[in-house]
């Protein structure tokens, strides 16, 4: 093993293998999505229009924000199982208060519950990495301490939103009537919130600390502050979905985020973002939230019963984790 | 105490000076009191047999742990770092046995993560001449080139104090020269370097001075070339009588195990044209009563043939025929059932952490789904028993293994065959990172199961090993063998050339 | 690290009462058992309700325990190995479903039917976990999702629900005033995992897997055949916790099951075991699951409503893991 084993430093030019090699499942994923599109496209009997796009934002934008959130946590090596309850916190503490307040007064409250998602993201990340419980648990507990706060704020379904509010997501559009607002929320908030600290030294220990801890702490890397930082990310990113929940839905329901804890999961697995950490990025899980309500969307158009579009869709979740346990299994043969 | 040489006539302040440093975790006193005086300009070694606490001294010095009590001044001034990156301040700059560099990020990502000035960093590697794509993911990286940039990185930020820990031991040895040439210039201009490794002949020729560890308190600092290595070695193990009495007669019980050598045992495992990985056509037999040494540089093929003959990975091409019967192994289950076992070097791949050294010992014995049933205790306890025995593993803390000393952890990965039976061993480097006495045991140890009329293939990364142990030595090159060399001559020299592809010379 | 003989002082003395603890925790958990079970009479005198600390309570108190305690000892078996089973209450709402579907065609066939879907639960964990090797906790998630969506869809056909009798019987009455019924499942399966644990090879598998998989797979362990039994294992006896509920209950609904999630993992992890695998035991989850089966009494006589339960619930699973975490860290 010497100087002549070195591969010479490539100046310039793209190394399109390894793109493909790095950000292979991203790309498959997108494709995947484009697919499906063009294929929904296709079922329909009646003409494909600016409403299909936007009914599609609709039921997407909770998942892509909680996915969102999900894929931070995951990158930094965690996972946040509360992430449903806290959703469901947002959404009936948004439905309950929001009602009665006008547009401006409603942004702003919602704007406070982003900040207190942060908070309880933050404090979930400090009691793990106070007490050194592991975070399956940490976060397994508060998903039932958060899904009782949610009980204990409204015990039925109930509340409402302000109009403007909901139209914020389930009405407007930016341009072209092609465009819902909705996606361009989406895509400011991955824009003010990742792209502002990916590259940079607080982005990198995300990364660090999900791909080796003890590197990275060698490294240099506060490795507490960072885990609590990404905990953060995704209690903000949570409080969006119950916020995309509430003007969605236009009511409060303490169970409303329930399924939201397994399907970021499977949308951040799906999205390409190693669940040992350290691997992936928030496009992937975008991309993936995009294809799972798709999924369901087209079952439903074609008359399959909605119990049974659960069912598929879950199984369908199941098979294609499934696949990638599969190649992960086949990397580490050769490898 | 005693502390380093003449510490209180030296006229400056030394450039590093820690005093009564200790550091228990839980029960378990990982460094009693350990003083260390590092003069400006000087390489100092720092040795000690395993668990005797240098790697615990070290993470103190680096600010990776906190101490219970004593105190670190650098120049003169007390210091007390929180943290890696604090400790750098201070001028301390450690490469640490394992790299610093985060798998899934590129290698300039790595290092604007520490803050490292990338264009230096990658003018320091020059100077090294070395080169790499700094777009690389840390992981696509070999380790020796690691190794080298951890190197790189510590110099670009012109410490006063180089720490390496144990940075020789992952390196072919024309990495290793370089790494002593910038050891020497780090002295030349007035720094000083900490040297932590297992190789006595590299602490002779590189420093000037040596401090010895043994049970977690400093025990004496010497001047390394003076007394040589059987001084350094007396120091390590406690009381020099006993060392040399004990070295004495391990040399004996390896010499008449070579006496009593059954002539001609039958063919144990006999490799033909093996093929897969780095592997392209090796053939060999080991026989009963024989230890092969395989001796090879990094990255020859060494790896993937006992990962293959281990039935750790599939083979390529080739056959492998095992106690007289075709081996076509698809799991290690395949290969125990033919007898052939597998210690692995690192021994965290082949222990249970957390259970104790009895479960441990006994668990290939439970590998197929009919033994899965009720459990003999008397029958496995004599056993375990024995095997404890063979290998002298100190039981004291048995609850669990990972409370046991690294040399006692490495035993207890042997014992697990010895109690459970086999035909062929494969080795690979069962001596890296322990310490020498412990070494020593190990050998007699592979001599007497030979004695016994097993079969064993042994790797070292230390080529003093093979005319210790080995009956005839092969070397690998580019994935094929390249000589036989008997054991009794396989001196370093000899060796050396042959791993080097016969005397077409070093690259 | 070295293991140097530890020398007397005041921190050493403490570490060594905590290592006591540790490695005793079994004992200090049934005390705090009873404690429980004295505050909880305390507490009901006191809103003067009588005695709680009576025959029939204890009686009771095991009666419920026991659904609880097979829920988790499945739960314990995965754990052990390094893995978490979330559809272990879906797994019993399907078995209890199992049972009131098929109880028209008799009360083994009912009980067969439950024990088999369990198995088929099970087995499809394992294959994704062992096999295809998908995280635990999203593989297991999604086989939970994907059953709810089955009996959801099954719930909807038309068919003669009924609870038979000998299932009634075993979930909710006692023989000789005090013994319940279903101590005859709980207490033989209860033996045989403790004991299975420490003396089969296949305990010893367990152990070692959860521990480090990659040094089982060395000593020619074909891990995946550990992990897929394990699976099975607690899919059955996930099952067979849904027939003592079912039969508790006398009425199967699709809800029946998903209370006994997080008291699943509580247990587990009160009792001890570490959610990494590779160390604890089924004892320490049996006092568990007594000491939540109180908890949820006292919470009963105090009037809380679900919402203060849940909180209260995760509050002890964080607590008593974070206590753990302190005593084992070196």
């Amino acid at each position: 093993m010497t100087s002549t084993s070195l591969r010479p430093p490539l100046s310039g030019r793209i190394d399109w293998r390894r793109v493909v090699r790095r950000h292979g499942w991203t790309i498959g994923i997108v494709v995947l999505l484009v697919a499906f599109a063009l294929y929904w496209r296709s079922s329909t009997s009646v003409p494909w229009g600016p409403f299909d796009v936007q009914s599609l934002a609709i039921d997407a934008l909770p998942l892509a924000f909680v996915a969102m959130g999900q894929a931070v946590v995951i990158i930094s090596g965690g996972v946040d199982l509360s992430v449903g309850s806290l959703m469901s916190l947002v959404n009936v503490l948004a439905a309950k208060e929001m009602a009665h307040m006008g547009y401006t007064s409603a942004i702003l409250y919602a704007l406070g519950l982003v900040v207190l998602g942060a908070l309880i993201g933050s404090v979930t990340g400090a009691v793990i990495v106070v007490t050194g419980v592991a975070d399956i648990i940490v976060t397994l507990a508060g998903l039932f301490v958060l899904g009782g706060c949610a009980l204990a704020v409204l015990q039925v379904p109930g509340g409402a939103a302000p109009l403007r509010f909901q139209s914020l997501v389930t009405l407007d559009t930016v341009g072209t009537r092609w465009l819902p607002s909705a996606f361009v929320i989406l895509l400011g908030v991955y824009a003010l919130l990742w792209l502002t600290v990916r590259r940079r030294r607080l982005g990198l220990a995300l990364y660090a600390i999900g791909s080796n801890r003890d590197r990275a702490y060698l490294a240099g890397v506060k490795v507490a502050r960072t885990r609590i930082v990404a905990y953060a990310f995704s209690g903000a990113f949570a409080a969006l979905g119950g916020l995309a929940l509430t003007a969605a839905s236009g009511i409060g329901d303490p169970n409303s985020g329930s399924i939201y804890t397994l399907n970021s999961v499977a949308a951040v697995v799906l999205g390409g973002v190693s669940l040992l950490g350290g691997v992936g990025g928030l496009i992937g899980p975008i991309a993936a939230a995009l294809v799972l309500t798709l999924v369901k969307t087209v079952m439903i158009i074609k008359g399959v019963n909605q119990n049974w579009a659960q069912v598929i869709q879950g199984s369908l979740i199941v098979i294609v984790v499934m696949i990638g346990g599969l190649a992960i299994r086949q990397k580490g043969k050769t490898g | 105490m005693t502390s380093g040489g003449g510490g209180d006539a030296a006229p400056a302040s030394p450039l590093l000076h820690a005093e009564g440093l200790r550091k228990s975790y839980g029960p378990v006193i990982a460094l009693r009191s350990a003083d260390l005086r590092v003069e400006p300009g000087e390489a100092h070694a720092l040795l000690g047999a395993n668990g005797a606490g240098k790697s615990t001294l070290v993470k103190l010095l680096t600010g990776v742990v906190r101490p219970d009590a004593g105190t670190i001044a650098v120049h003169g001034r007390p210091v007390r770092a929180a943290s890696p990156a604090e400790a750098a301040r201070f001028g301390l700059a450690p490469v640490f046995q394992d790299p610093a560099l985060v798998p899934d990020l590129t290698v300039a990502q790595n290092l604007r993560l520490t803050g490292a000035d990338v264009d230096a960093v990658r003018t320091r590697l020059r100077a090294l001449d070395l080169d790499l794509d700094f777009t690389e993911l840390a992981s696509d990286v070999p380790l020796p080139l690691l190794r080298m940039l951890d190197l790189a990185r510590a110099l670009s930020r012109d410490p006063s104090l180089l720490i390496l820990d144990e940075i020789t031991a992952a390196l072919p040895s024309d990495l290793a020269e370089r790494v002593f040439a910038v050891m020497r210039e780090q002295c030349d201009r007035g720094g000083s370097v900490l040297f932590i490794t297992h190789r006595l002949k590299e602490v002779i020729a590189t420093c000037a001075r040596a401090t010895i560890l043994r049970d977690g308190g400093a025990v004496a600092t010497i001047a390394p070339r003076e007394g040589g290595e059987s001084e350094i070695v007396s120091h390590m193990l406690g009381d020099q009588a006993v060392a040399a009495e004990v070295a004495k007669a391990e040399r004996v019980t390896v010499r008449e195990a070579e006496a009593e050598r059954p002539a001609d045992g039958e063919v144990a495992l006999a490799v033909s044209d093996l093929r897969g990985g780095a592997v392209d056509g090796v053939s060999f037999e080991v026989r009963r009563g024989e230890v092969l040494g395989i001796a090879a540089l990094d990255g020859q093929g060494q790896d993937e043939l006992f990962a293959m003959l281990a039935g750790e990975q599939g083979v390529g091409g080739g056959t492998v025929v095992a106690g007289g019967k075709p081996l076509k192994a698809r799991h290690p289950f395949d290969a125990i059932r033919a007898g052939v076992v597998y210690v692995p070097a690192d021994r965290l791949h082949a222990l249970l952490p957390q259970r104790s050294v009895r479960e441990n010992i006994a668990a290939p014995r439970y590998n197929r789904l009919r033994r899965w049933g009720p459990i003999n205790m008397a029958d496995e306890g004599r056993r375990v028993a024995r095997a404890i025995d063979a290998l002298q593993v100190d039981t004291r803390a048995q609850r669990q293994v990972r409370r046991l000393s690294g040399g006692n952890q490495q035993k207890v990965t042997i014992a697990r065959w010895l109690a459970s039976g086999f035909d062929t061993m494969l080795c690979f480097d069962p001596t890296r990172g322990i310490d020498v006495g412990t070494k020593r045991q190990v050998y007699a140890l592979l001599r007497d199961l030979a004695a016994e009329g097993s079969a064993i293939l042994l790797f070292s990364s230390e080529l003093a090993e093979f005319p210790l142990v080995c009956d005839r030595v092969l070397t690998l090159y580019g994935g094929r063998v390249t000589a036989e060399i008997p054991g009794a001559a396989a001196d370093e020299a000899t060796l050396l050339e042959a791993m080097h592809g016969l005397s077409e010379g070093a690259a | 690290m070295s293991a140097v003989p530890e020398t007397p002082g005041r921190s050493e003395a403490w570490a060594m009462v905590r290592r006591r603890l540790v490695d005793n925790s079994v004992a200090v958990l049934v005390l705090v058992f009873v404690a429980l079970f004295v505050l909880t009479d305390v507490v009901n005198r006191a809103q003067g309700d009588g005695a709680f600390l009576t025959p029939t309570q204890v009686s009771t108190t095991f009666l419920y325990a026991a659904i609880l305690g097979l829920l988790s000892a499945g739960q314990t078996l995965v754990m052990l190995t390094g893995g978490i089973d979330l559809s272990v209450a879906t797994t019993a709402t399907a078995g209890a479903f199992m049972v009131s579907r098929f109880g028209s065609h008799g009360a083994a066939a009912s009980i067969v039917a439950a024990l088999v879907v369990g198995l088929v639960i099970g087995a499809a964990n394992g294959l994704g976990v062992a096999v295809f090797r998908v995280n635990p906790l999203i593989m297991t998630l999604g086989i939970s999702t994907i059953t709810i969506g089955v009996l959801t869809v099954e719930a909807q056909k038309q068919f003669t629900s009924l609870v038979p009798n000998v299932v009634v019987a075993l979930g909710s009455e006692r023989f000789l005033h005090y013994i319940p019924y279903d101590l005859l499942v709980w207490g033989p399966i209860a033996a045989a995992i403790v004991l299975g644990l420490r003396y089969s090879g296949i305990g010893r598998m367990i152990y070692g897997v959860g521990d480090n998989p990659l040094a089982m797979r060395l000593a020619g362990v074909r891990v995946w055949q550990v992990q897929l039994v394990v699976y099975v294992l607690c899919g059955v006896l996930s099952a067979a916790a849904g027939i003592l509920l079912v039969g508790f209950n006398n009425a199967a609904d699709l809800g029946i099951g998903t209370p006994f999630l997080l008291p699943s993992v509580a247990a587990v992890v009160i009792g001890g075991t570490s959610i990494f695998g590779g160390f604890g035991g089924y004892a320490g989850t049996i006092v568990g699951a007594l000491i939540l089966t109180v908890l949820d009494s006292l919470l009963t006589i105090l009037n809380a409503s679900q919402a203060v339960r849940q909180i209260l619930y995760g509050a002890i699973v964080l607590a008593l893991a974070s206590l753990y975490a302190r005593t084992t860290s070196e």
